[in-house]
């Protein structure tokens, strides 16, 4: 059966690696973010590796009138409907200390935007009765620090969001995947001083898709992620509060 | 934008640059970061010596743009962003029926590479070079972009095909693809007991693809001995996926050492039989034959190694021999040597081909390669020939003098194209390219 694939915050390059592998497979894309020329580049580049169709659309997280027509053009194909959701913003922690009214876009971006968005389409999959959600988080959303609590709480309530909407969708046929990757090879990463076991955005664009494959429930990429956060999360926080990692 | 701090090298590994480096994932951060800061642009860094170096100063890290722009399978023009790797246009378009007339020896070369260092492949006695494959080229000179062909702009077309990324960034070009039957390839080798019959041998092959594999450590009667491969691309569709092995650390020192490499290059011989053999392989492999093997360049240990490369017209085979003898009693050859034939096509000034025979060769970087590398080249300048500037860490600009007749003008256009020098890498800096030596 085709699958159709809406990719939002697909001018990332996890989601450009991902497009490019489902692309592979054939699939139906619909590439949504806000840099249209981007989004063509990488529109042409799938339908040259194998994609049935590319479309680039325009998402804005925080304009909600961009989300009806993506949902209402990926819903004409026949066949399985997923999103996967790689939006987000991370500004600098100092940078929103010196301007708190940022964590509006923060939230925004993270968590209110694609949560808005997958709410408006969660009836299509129910009605479908298939499809799976691609809920990209962070590790960083497992616990605040001090370096970028804002940006993880946002992702933190996502998480949440991801894991109500899987109770909600498997009961209705579908299935949502929460993914938390660590450290990305990415533009948000490079030229950051301590990082390490930073993975390639193909590389997490293939576990994530294993996952799909395999409907895992919540995945940390690359996988040993999930033993640094296990003890991340079991440090008691009268410790942690004095730490700064 | 986020500058990296860096510590980089060229493909040999055995020259080294740190500075800042920038790495757009899309054309409009690119764009606007030149306009702030122009600096020389780098790919997959392929190159072996220094020509994607910027010691000290600041450059772009391109391997993030690299997308298919838009494809035309009326005519087999596609139109890419300068990051690609090669290999990887290959492999997305020889199952459509069309393949990229030119491929260098590896396929992570990216298409900005192939363009800046006019590169050639198996073929070029038939196709000529890369860049006379390419119908157009943005190029991102600081706040002004131009898409550029070789009619609108004829002299900094000449200028920036071959010319080492020196008239600004590429940023995207369009490539004229060819037809191809099919994604594999009809090889077939056979060994050739010497220099001799290896000329003799290139002169008769009929073969669109034809390469010479020769033990470097062979001397006397055996000197130039080798295998000649001839392919020919055939129909058929390549279903295996590709299974890259990697090196995972450095080799110690004597993995590549002078006994070692004598008994590997006697069993590679002795691997193909005596009476030659046909073989019906994925085109990567035949083209791409070392890229199975990622990181292959830690074999040579954390020293890194060079190779030499250069091109002697047709009437210099004794030039030829007293390198191939000269190289096989140094104790210092890798088992990576190739013998070609190359025809006169070339793209731009500063082009590398010309008609004639173009040897390459490997050589570990240990006391006394450089010397003889520098020896080589100046055997290569005696002959009426020239050394390939994607290969070279060792020359300097007093030894290549001559060697490009277009030399002068190139700088001439280069100078106009990027007054301030700010896309000067430490090649061109190193051989003085754009001091406008004038021919010797």
């Amino acid at each position: 059966m085709q699958q159709s694939w809406i990719i939002l915050g697909a001018t990332s390059s996890m989601a450009r690696a991902m497009a490019r592998r489902l692309a592979k497979e054939g699939a139906t894309l619909f590439l949504c973010g806000r840099d249209m020329d981007d989004l063509a580049a990488t529109a042409a580049d799938c339908l040259a590796r194998g994609a049935v169709c590319a479309k680039a659309l325009l998402f804005d997280a925080r304009d909600t009138d961009t989300f009806a027509p993506i949902i209402e053009r990926a819903t004409a194909e026949e066949g399985v409907i997923n999103c996967a959701v790689f939006v987000g913003s991370m500004p600098e922690q100092d940078a929103i200390d010196a301007t708190p009214e940022l964590i509006a876009g923060v939230v925004t971006d993270s968590h209110i935007g694609p949560a808005t968005f997958l709410q408006k389409l969660a009836p299509y999959i129910e009605a479908r009765g298939q499809g799976t959600v691609v809920g990209v988080g962070s590790v960083a959303g497992d616990r605040g620090r001090i370096g970028n609590y804002v940006y993880g709480s946002a992702k933190a309530g996502f998480a949440t969001y991801l894991s109500g909407l899987r109770n909600r969708l498997t009961r209705a046929g579908g299935h949502v995947v929460t993914v938390k990757p660590g450290f990305v090879d990415t533009a948000m990463t490079w030229g950051i001083e301590g990082m390490f076991l930073v993975a390639s955005p193909d590389a997490v664009a293939g576990d994530i898709l294993t996952a799909v494959a395999r409907k895992k429930n919540v995945i940390y990429t690359p996988f040993f992620w999930r033993y640094i956060m296990l003890i991340i999360r079991h440090i008691p926080e009268f410790i942690f509060k004095k730490m700064s990692i | 934008m986020a500058w990296n701090k860096l510590t980089y090298t060229g493909w040999g590994r055995a020259r080294v640059a740190s500075g800042l480096v920038a790495r757009p994932e899309r054309l409009s951060t690119l764009t606007r970061d030149l306009t702030e800061t122009r600096a020389p642009a780098f790919g997959m860094r392929r190159s072996y010596g220094d020509g994607a170096l910027n010691h000290n100063g600041r450059a772009y890290d391109m391997t993030r743009l690299d997308r298919v722009i838009a494809f035309d399978p009326a005519t087999g023009v596609v139109e890419v962003e300068a990051g690609m790797p090669i290999g990887d246009l290959g492999r997305a378009f020889a199952n459509k029926g069309w393949i990229p007339p030119v491929m260098p020896g590896t396929g992570f070369a990216t298409v900005g590479g192939c363009i800046a260092n006019d590169v050639h492949g198996k073929n070029h006695h038939v196709m000529g070079s890369f860049g006379q494959h390419v119908t157009a080229i943005t190029l991102i000179q600081g706040a002004k972009i131009r898409k550029i062909t070789p009619k609108s702009a004829p002299d900094l077309w000449q200028a920036t095909v071959g010319g080492l990324g020196q008239t600004g960034v590429i940023a995207s070009a369009k490539i004229q693809l060819m037809p191809c039957k099919g994604d594999m390839m009809v090889l077939t080798e056979r060994r050739i007991d010497g220099l001799d019959d290896f000329l003799v041998a290139f002169d008769e092959s009929r073969t669109d693809y034809t390469v010479g594999w020769i033990d470097a450590t062979a001397t006397g009667a055996r000197l130039g001995r080798g295998i000649l491969e001839e392919g020919e691309i055939t129909s058929g569709i390549n279903k295996s996926r590709d299974a890259a092995k990697s090196v995972p650390f450095n080799a110690p020192s004597w993995a590549l050492s002078a006994p070692v490499v004598r008994v590997f290059n006697e069993l590679y011989f002795r691997r193909v039989p005596a009476k030659g053999r046909t073989s019906v392989k994925p085109i990567t492999e035949p083209f791409f034959p070392l890229d199975a093997i990622h990181n292959w360049n830690r074999l040579y240990g954390k020293r890194g190694f060079h190779q030499f490369q250069c091109v002697v017209p047709m009437d210099q085979v004794e030039m030829l021999r007293a390198m191939l003898t000269r190289i096989g009693t140094s104790g210092l050859a890798s088992p990576l040597a190739v013998l070609k034939k190359m025809g006169a096509g070339r793209g731009g000034y500063m082009s590398f081909p010309m008609e004639g025979y173009t040897l390459a060769v490997d050589f570990p970087n240990r006391d006394g390669a450089e010397d003889l590398i520098s020896e080589l080249t100046d055997m290569a300048h005696d002959a009426g020939g020239r050394i390939y500037f994607a290969k070279d860490g060792v020359a300097s600009a007093a030894q290549i003098a001559g060697m490009y007749p277009d030399q002068d003008t190139w700088a001439k256009a280069v100078a106009k194209a990027d007054p301030e020098r700010a896309f000067e890498t430490d090649l061109v800096r190193r051989l003085g390219l754009r001091d406008s030596t004038g021919a010797a």
